[in-house]
């Protein structure tokens, strides 16, 4: 419930006395200091994009104006002479984060409201069940056997154990298991899973996709989702939802009409938080994609690699890619912080 | 310490109101198809990303890829990409060169040593189970063969540090940093100061900045040649120094990009708790004639800590799979100084040998999963609830 309270207590001004001159003068000049750190190095971003390479080479100049006469040479060369090359893979970066999130925040939502209001009970034998007819249906792929076969067989051997074995398994598994098992999936490196992902997609002809991309960013942000909604599902009033199913609408209908509309502050921060995640993605993509679905990141590594450090037309590249997600981060900075709050108070 | 009883208590009792509720769902008509339509969807695709690719994953690690006329043929080979990697050939590249210990790396390997052995004594007089006790045992044991290893290769003469040990190097620096300097900023911007907006939102941007863009932004500032910094630079004597040519000066440069990027995520949630803590405690220690100090480490701080406990968690996992920062600011140079663990698998991979890559990612994740598990029992447990 500490969750609740934090959101339901009025913030209130401290009525801490306030600090003493020199506290306050040493609190100011650490604030600045730190203000500086994370601002010089954008500010340097934004004036070397004005700059002609003649005007980096020579050594540090840093104002405009008085320094250096600042001209858009840069931008030009981004927007005008490569043009197909920078809006490509920045509509790619778009679409790739706008679905994958989406596609995310659906499942996790409905996975973490379905593990606040119901109850599941995994028998530790059927799982294990489960994952013996999946490496027997692998084996016999292994050896030869194709592949629709195999998978309708072990899907038949799965349903007839479980459906007569599987009620003699005691051993069951609460939901905080499962959320448990789901939000650990965070641990996994994506470089231990990327390679046979790469072969997947390889196989069904997908790679070089945005669908492939969308598919995996939103699988892997789906823990983020889960852990995050779930806490914040679990703070909604019970009693509404009751009050809809005694007037008979059914289990999705109440999802969908009540409980969704509820959660639309949880719901934007947890999209948010996964949005950034998706925009900034830069593992998965050097695997997954080569030219057609270049994610931003990507183009961005690329100068390094192509042309030496060009650093007027990475800067402006840089900056096209930030602007968005800062302007969002100066918008909602509070949504983002109450967001991520919920779920570590929880963990 | 009165408000971190309370929170827990609290926390109980909110424990066994979920434990209701999902009692009372069955009574609510949503059947078992109902329920298995909402959960599965995610637990295939989290199939699809986790469960499946480590399973090939894992099988990839203990063969060979031969290319062969229009296409390729994985041989199993057994361990023999671990051996390369922990014994072989490989060794020097992912564990690191060991040699014989300096004085200082003498004290400490011999006081984690003894720090170690204290845990254990500890826990044996304290009653552990056995099971308990053969974990510690073996958790122990890989903790100590870790700092062997460590320091051979970081405190001796001539020693070099691998892949491993400069990832475990970066996560413990970068997240011990991230998480005092988030503190010490959340810390100083809930003491009532006008300008608060300002602050937290410019403190915020580091973190939603591409970390290939963080790594382009630190190359122009360690560039003491071009880069803004150049009259400083020069002005201590290091005109001619160049950082990302030095293997520390490279690896620094790596952390400090890090730190700059993932210190707003430990201040924005630690301020967000700072500033829901109960005041009336905070008003009942000043009453008492309690200072600052002794606000915040009795009651600040024990009221944050399960908090805190869960940002360095979850840092610690995230922090392992740094590969933007090397790649782009260092190349992993010089020499494959900066090279993290999952840049090491990367460029394995890019030169095919998909065997050698499956085996460092799978390293890297018994790593992580070590790490994680034991900061789990060891303390957050301990500080969180249970």
């Amino acid at each position: 419930m500490s969750a609740t309270r934090m959101r339901l207590m009025p913030r209130r001004r401290r009525s801490v006395k306030d600090l003493p001159p020199l506290g306050k003068l040493v609190a100011y000049l650490i604030l600045g200091f730190w203000a500086l750190v994370v601002l010089f190095p954008l500010y340097w971003l934004a004036i070397t994009s004005f700059k002609l390479p003649i005007q980096v080479n020579a050594g540090p100049v840093y104002l405009p104006f008085v320094d250096f006469h600042p001209s858009l040479d840069a931008w030009h060369y981004i927007f005008v002479d490569l043009r197909s090359d920078t809006l490509r893979p920045y509509l790619n970066t778009i679409v790739v984060a706008v679905g994958s999130s989406t596609l995310a925040l659906l499942l996790g939502a409905t996975a973490a409201y379905a593990l606040i209001r119901f109850k599941y009970q995994p028998r530790v034998g059927v799982i294990l069940l489960f994952v013996g007819c999946v490496l027997l249906a692998a084996a016999a792929v292994w050896f030869g056997a194709p592949l629709p076969l195999a998978l309708v067989v072990a899907a038949g051997i799965f349903a007839l154990l479980a459906s007569t074995v599987g009620r003699r398994f005691k051993r069951g598994l609460s939901n905080r298991d499962v959320a448990f098992w789901i939000i650990s999936q965070r641990i996994l490196p994506p470089v231990a899973v990327v390679i046979p992902i790469y072969v997947l997609f390889q196989r069904v002809g997908l790679l070089d996709t945005r669908t492939a991309l969308v598919i995996t960013y939103a699988a892997t942000n789906l823990p983020i989702v889960v852990w995050l909604m779930r806490d914040y599902f679990n703070t909604l009033p019970w009693e509404l939802e009751e009050a809809a199913v005694v007037d008979g609408a059914s289990t999705f209908r109440v999802f969908r009409s009540i409980t969704l509309p509820l959660s639309i502050p949880g719901l934007v921060a947890t999209f948010l938080i996964v949005f950034v995640f998706a925009w900034n993605e830069y593992l998965l993509a050097l695997f997954l994609s080569s030219a057609d679905a270049q994610t931003m990141p990507l183009t961005v590594a690329a100068q390094n690699a192509t042309r030496g450090p060009q650093w007027w037309y990475m800067s402006v590249l840089i900056q096209i890619m930030i602007l968005p997600v800062i302007a969002l981060a100066i918008a909602l900075e509070r949504v983002i912080s109450r967001g991520l709050l919920v779920g570590a108070v929880k963990g | 310490m009165d408000a971190l009883r309370l929170t827990r208590g609290r926390r109980r009792a909110s424990r066994s109101a979920i434990r209701e509720r999902t009692g009372r769902a069955a009574a609510l008509g949503a059947t078992a198809g109902v329920r298995a339509a909402f959960i599965w969807p995610a637990l295939l695709a989290i199939l699809f990303v986790s469960i499946f690719p480590l399973l090939v994953s894992l099988y990839i690690s203990l063969s060979r890829l031969k290319l062969r006329r229009g296409g390729f043929d994985f041989t199993f080979i057994g361990l023999d990409n671990f051996r390369e990697l922990y014994v072989g050939g490989e060794r020097s590249h992912f564990l690191g060169v060991t040699r014989p210990l300096t004085p200082l790396g003498w004290l400490v390997l011999v006081a984690t040593l003894a720090l170690l052995a204290w845990g254990l004594v500890r826990a044996w007089r304290g009653g552990v189970s056995v099971l308990g006790l053969v974990l510690r045992l073996a958790g122990s044991l890989l903790a100590a063969a870790a700092a062997w290893l460590v320091v051979h290769t970081l405190l001796a003469h001539g020693g070099r540090p691998g892949t491993a040990v400069v990832t475990v190097v970066y996560v413990l620096v970068g997240v011990a940093i991230q998480f005092v300097l988030g503190l010490g900023l959340a810390y100083i911007l809930t003491q009532g100061l006008p300008g608060q907006r300002f602050f937290r939102v410019v403190f915020l941007l580091p973190m939603m900045i591409t970390p290939v863009g963080v790594a382009y932004m630190f190359r122009m500032l360690t560039d003491t040649g071009k880069g803004p910094l150049q009259p400083l630079w020069a002005a201590v004597g290091l005109g001619d120094f160049s950082w990302v040519n030095d293997p520390w000066g490279a690896r620094i440069a790596v952390m400090v990009g890090d730190i700059w990027q993932w210190t707003p995520f430990m201040f924005i949630i630690l301020l967000a708790a700072l500033e829901g803590q109960d005041t009336e405690t905070v008003e009942a220690a000043m009453v008492d004639g309690a200072n600052r100090w002794q606000i915040f480490r009795r009651v600040s701080l024990p009221a944050i800590l399960p908090v805190c406990a869960t940002v360095v968690l979850i840092r610690l996992i995230e922090a392992f799979k740094i590969i933007d920062l090397p790649n782009i600011l260092t190349n992993g140079g010089p020499g494959t100084a900066t090279e993290s663990l999952s840049l090491h698998a990367y460029l394995r991979w890019r030169t095919l040998d998909l065997g050698q890559s499956a085996a460092v990612a799978y390293s890297l994740l018994f790593i992580v999963t070590v790490v994680a598990l034991s900061y789990v029992n060891l303390l957050r447990r301990r500080v969180a609830d249970e």
